[in-house]
């Protein structure tokens, strides 16, 4: 497995926002995390990316072990987080310069690893543009981009569509999709329905306990997403 | 270790990139002890008599004493002007970035630390040279011993404001720090007034300022400046130093967390 997470549970003071969270993804899968606002998307990322230490449970990022073994993890993931972390006053190319470097890479080898990843993301007439010249669509590109230039095995997106129009929601979506099927594997938080195939990974995660947990056409069955989701969140509220 | 110097170049270098394009920030940063020695110093000249004290060997003026406390005082208002980026990083989701670098967690912090003390000298040493044109001369020499007390006396607040920005959960509260943190350490310190004179009025104030690792700093800065080491304010700014970067490395410990996310 890619990633695995093992009876995960995080609680801020006595309110649990993660319960005995456990499932697996397989290289090259687009796995949905699907959960209302609340449910527990974001801390369940910012223990995956070490910004939290789960207070139970393991995670595997890869083959390695955040707890046992995090610089390593850690060089595994590549992540866009819900808040825009571009610098604004900085070309786009700079942006990815500074993170390549936080992730160790300088010189020639580091300039052909952002060439590389900017291309993949249709970015690279953008390199020399200040982010804060971009429309929403191609920061969140260019963020992805950026995930992408230390060879990650795993890619974290936390909501990266929120506040985008429909037309850069759906291209991103699809981008995302690609990288799933050239061997990345993708966790993508939403909490929106139509942004998963039928064939994607679907885990619904609720009040911090996951609901359901399989390809997205089993769980729905004959229903919407939209409507299953509903029922599903709705019974348990 | 490359990837290490890798990223502490990178660091760096955009916290100087940050600094050249706040034009704004650099003026203030210099603004602030040009007017405390240009108008308050003048002004108190007549009203406040120096005798000698180490490391002056003669009767001196107040603009000249009070120059090293005012290097401190940039340096103090830079430590927590980065404190106040920091807490911004954080709720921009900037310093998110940063921390998931696969890198010890306290390496990343000191790269950030020294990035900003950079920045403090070369605000310190812009003064200097303005100080200088306004003839307050010191020994040439004096101008590079000075370098390792900046270095320390800037790493010493810098940390400060690495754990202060740990403990901050909101920008709003930065107000705080400047009522709590910035005017106490500045006042309370020999940078205005030599511990002696204080000790005349309040023999509590006198030791307070005594202990208050600010004084060290700016006394390890007045006898840099004059070619000399002050021994027992050098211990005291490590101290401070090693138990700022300890409180940092604790409040950004992932164990501890960070702000209640959303979602």
């Amino acid at each position: 497995m890619s990633l695995s997470v093992k009876g995960l549970s995080y609680a801020y003071g006595a309110k649990k926002a993660l319960d005995d969270v456990s499932f697996d993804v397989a290289s090259g899968t687009f796995c949905a995390l699907l959960g209302p606002n609340g449910a527990g998307k974001t801390t369940l990322f910012s223990i995956l990316t070490r910004l939290f230490i789960a207070q139970s449970g393991t995670i595997e990022i890869a083959g390695q072990d955040l707890s046992n073994k995090p610089l390593s993890a850690l060089k595994q993931i590549g992540v866009v987080f819900q808040q825009p972390t571009l610098d604004l006053d900085l070309t786009v190319y700079r942006n990815l310069k500074y993170f390549a470097a936080l992730q160790g890479l300088s010189g020639t080898y580091a300039e052909n690893k952002i060439m590389e990843s900017l291309e993949k993301m249709s970015m690279m007439e953008r390199a020399g543009e200040t982010v804060r010249k971009l429309n929403g669509g191609h920061r969140r590109r260019a963020e992805i981009a950026r995930s992408l230039i230390h060879d990650p095995k795993v890619l974290l997106f936390d909501e990266p569509t929120v506040g985008l129009d429909a037309a850069s929601r759906s291209a991103i979506t699809k981008h995302a999709h690609a990288l799933a099927e050239e061997g990345y594997t993708v966790l993508w938080a939403t909490h929106l329905t139509d942004e998963m195939s039928p064939k994607d990974q679907l885990v619904i995660l609720h009040q911090g306990a996951i609901l359901a947990n399989d390809k997205a056409k089993n769980i729905t069955g004959d229903s919407s997403l939209t409507q299953t989701f509903l029922e599903l969140t709705g019974a348990e509220a | 270790m490359k990837p290490y110097f890798i990223a502490l170049q990178a660091i760096v270098t955009r916290e100087a990139l940050r600094f050249i394009q706040q034009r704004g920030r650099f003026i203030a940063a210099l603004v602030r002890p040009l007017v405390w020695l240009f108008v308050f110093a003048a002004g108190f000249r007549a009203a406040l008599g120096l005798s000698i004290t180490p490391p002056y060997q003669t009767y001196i003026q107040y603009e000249t004493y009070i120059v090293p406390g005012l290097c401190g005082m940039i340096m103090l208002f830079n430590g927590m002007q980065s404190s106040l980026s920091l807490v911004y990083d954080r709720e921009m989701g900037s310093m998110r970035l940063l921390l998931t670098a696969p890198l010890p967690r306290w390496w990343l912090l000191f790269c950030r630390l020294l990035g900003s003390t950079i920045i403090s000298i070369a605000q310190v040493y812009t003064f200097l040279l303005i100080a200088d044109l306004y003839g307050l001369r010191w020994p040439t020499l004096g101008y590079l011993t000075v370098l390792p007390a900046l270095i320390l006396t800037g790493l010493m607040l810098g940390a400060l404001g690495l754990a202060l920005s740990s403990f901050i959960k909101q920008l709003e509260n930065f107000a705080g720090v400047m009522n709590f943190v910035i005017f106490p350490m500045f006042f309370l310190s020999s940078a205005l007034y030599p511990l002696w004179k204080m000790a005349e009025s309040s023999e509590l104030l006198h030791d307070i300022c005594a202990v208050n690792p600010f004084t060290h700093g700016v006394e390890l800065i007045r006898f840099a400046l004059h070619q000399q080491i002050n021994l027992q304010s050098t211990l005291w700014v490590l101290l401070a130093t090693l138990c700022f970067g300890a409180l940092a490395i604790w409040g950004y410990d992932p164990a501890r967390g960070m702000k209640r996310p959303r979602g």
